[in-house]
């Protein structure tokens, strides 16, 4: 059964088409990674999942809830974490915590509170107000706010967007676990290692679409191939290896300081230079080549 | 699921009790602190110099039974309009409330419950303090609460609807400009409106301050029928601005 089908969904914003004919579906069990650039309409998915925002057509249904008319329902079983902290930061962490189990009707409100310590790794500052808490404590406690009621379904977005890589990857062991807990997410990024590292599945999105899905590892064979030649040098010089590799039909892109060709096993005599860094071909370079836009 | 679950207001409410025990303290200081300026300023400065009674009450009972009204607007549209635009605009709290299974229905509803609830406990210290200043407690002074929360309730809605309707924080100037400041001033706080040109005075009865000072007076020297009809008008007035805020912060919150 699916937890999550979008289908032909449609979101306009005056003139702007944030989503554009969406079809999406997210199986349970799996964290479905929602990869795109920013504006590409993913922020704008999540709010239509959360009846925060009203499509203007399409199909929308999430753990067996028809939205908009039901979607109080299925908020019920689903946690949100946010892209930006709006914890309240005079109040305590298991304030915080309790307020949010109050709001989904838990039972037990000390019990889930205590569980979302746990989990939070927080049980230590439960009294100390958020304000006093480091940038990746507080992220780790937004976190465990959208789980204190133990949802099937978790929407997050853009969970480690302007993080440091140790509170990153602090983040990303607990999204793992809750992964291979079993708990169905859709996370939207437009961190490539980010989806790569967590999801099983990644959907690129550009444009209020999806415009590619599958397995990282299928994304990549599909459109990347199986090779990536770096070539660093001058400006110049690029510029002729670049008009080269593109005359032999090969896609290539910049690369910081560097040019990338994508798919250099295909690549005849002379079109990837000897000093070439040759790689294993990436998410990345799928990304950049479907979306046009510069991976972070 | 249904409309206005009971759980969900008061999981609303106790995001707001828990950020209030973060700032009680100073909230409380200043709203006993104030009346007793106003009184010692207005009561006795004035009852000393200018005006020794008013329709045969001591100048500083008239001013303290009238300071409720005070109290009760500046502790409720006044952190209505600026509690729901920060917390829509700057702290984005609501997007994390309605993320819950909450409807903003029921989340309107629980902010002007709170707000009545504090600001209706707040507008009755004034009067306590005027009893502390020679005023005579009497029994209809029990229903002073009600009227406060009641006329609390109206100008919280009035307060979220236009926190829900401005572009910029700076835009409350305005409202406090053209509406705020004018019902505090021709409420018959600090002089009877029956002094006021005809037709300030028929301005003056559709003010709900102005019907609130009346209720606080009856409860303190005599209730009479028509303050029935006052009641029943300040219940109308929370009815209105309730649905209008709704209405309001429904087009502001969801896309």
């Amino acid at each position: 059964m699916a937890a999550v089908e979008l289908s032909g969904v449609v979101k306009r914003f005056g003139p702007i088409t944030a989503v554009d004919g969406l079809d999406l579906e997210v199986p349970e069990g799996i964290c479905l990674g929602l990869l795109g650039p920013n504006g590409a309409g993913k922020s704008t998915t999540m709010r239509l999942l959360t009846g925060q925002a009203i499509a203007d057509a399409g199909r929308l249904r999430v753990l067996d809830h028809e939205l908009p008319a039901d979607a109080k329902a299925a908020r019920a079983e689903m946690g949100v974490v946010p892209q930006l902290d709006n914890l309240d930061v005079d109040v305590t962490v298991e304030d915080n915590l309790a307020v949010f189990a109050r709001l989904y009707r838990v039972p037990d409100v000390g019990a889930a509170v205590d569980r979302a310590l746990d989990l939070a790794r927080l049980r230590g500052r439960r009294r100390d107000a958020v304000d006093q808490l480091s940038g990746g404590m507080r992220r780790r406690l937004l976190l465990a706010r959208g789980l204190v009621h133990e949802p099937r379904l978790i929407l997050l977005d853009e969970p480690t967007v302007g993080l440091d890589p140790q509170i990153r990857t602090e983040l990303w062991t607990l999204i793992d676990n809750l992964r291979t807990g079993g708990t169905t997410i859709l996370m939207s990024t437009h961190y490539i290692e980010e989806a790569e590292r967590l999801a099983d599945e990644v959907a690129l999105m550009a444009n209020g679409k999806v415009i590619s899905r599958g397995r990282p590892s299928e994304l990549i064979a599909e459109h990347a191939g199986t090779q990536t030649a770096e070539v660093y040098g001058p400006p110049d010089r690029l510029a002729t290896v670049r008009a080269f590799a593109e005359s032999e039909g090969l896609t290539v892109r910049p690369a910081g300081p560097a040019i990338a060709i994508v798919g250099s096993e295909r690549a005849g005599n002379g079109a990837v230079p000897e000093d070439a860094v040759v790689r294993a071909a990436s998410l990345e370079d799928v990304f950049v080549m479907l979306t046009g836009e510069e991976a972070e | 699921m249904r409309r206005l679950e009971p759980a969900a207001i008061a999981g609303v409410m106790s995001r707001e009790v828990a950020n209030f025990r973060t700032y009680w303290k100073g909230t409380t200081f200043s709203s006993v602190l104030e009346p007793i300026v106003y009184l010692l300023a207005f009561g006795l400065g004035l009852s000393a110099t200018l005006v020794d009674e008013v329709n045969g009450v001591p100048y500083i009972q008239f001013v303290g039974t009238g300071m409720v009204a005070t109290a009760v607007i500046f502790s409720s549209a006044l952190p209505a309009m600026f509690g729901t635009f920060v917390k829509h605009r700057f702290q984005n709290t609501y997007d994390a409330i309605l993320a819950a299974p909450v409807d903003v229905e029921e989340l309107v509803s629980a902010e002007m419950l709170w707000i009545g609830l504090r600001s209706g406990s707040y507008g009755c210290i004034p009067l306590l303090v005027t009893i502390g200043f020679g005023l005579d407690p009497a029994p209809g002074m029990l229903l002073v609460p009600l009227f406060c929360f009641v006329t609390a309730l109206g100008f919280a809605g009035f307060g979220v609807a236009m926190a829900a309707t401005v572009a910029k924080i700076d835009q409350f100037n305005y409202v406090t400009a053209l509406f705020v400041t004018p019902l505090f001033l021709v409420a018959g706080t600090f002089f009877p409106i029956d002094g006021l040109p005809q037709g300030f005075q028929v301005v003056a009865q559709l003010n709900p301050l102005h019907q609130l000072v009346e209720l606080v007076r009856g409860g303190a020297f005599g209730y009479e029928w028509v303050d029935v009809a006052r009641f029943a008008f300040l219940a109308g007035f929370a009815l209105l601005t309730w649905r209008i805020a709704i209405a309001r912060m429904q087009k502001r919150l969801i896309d």
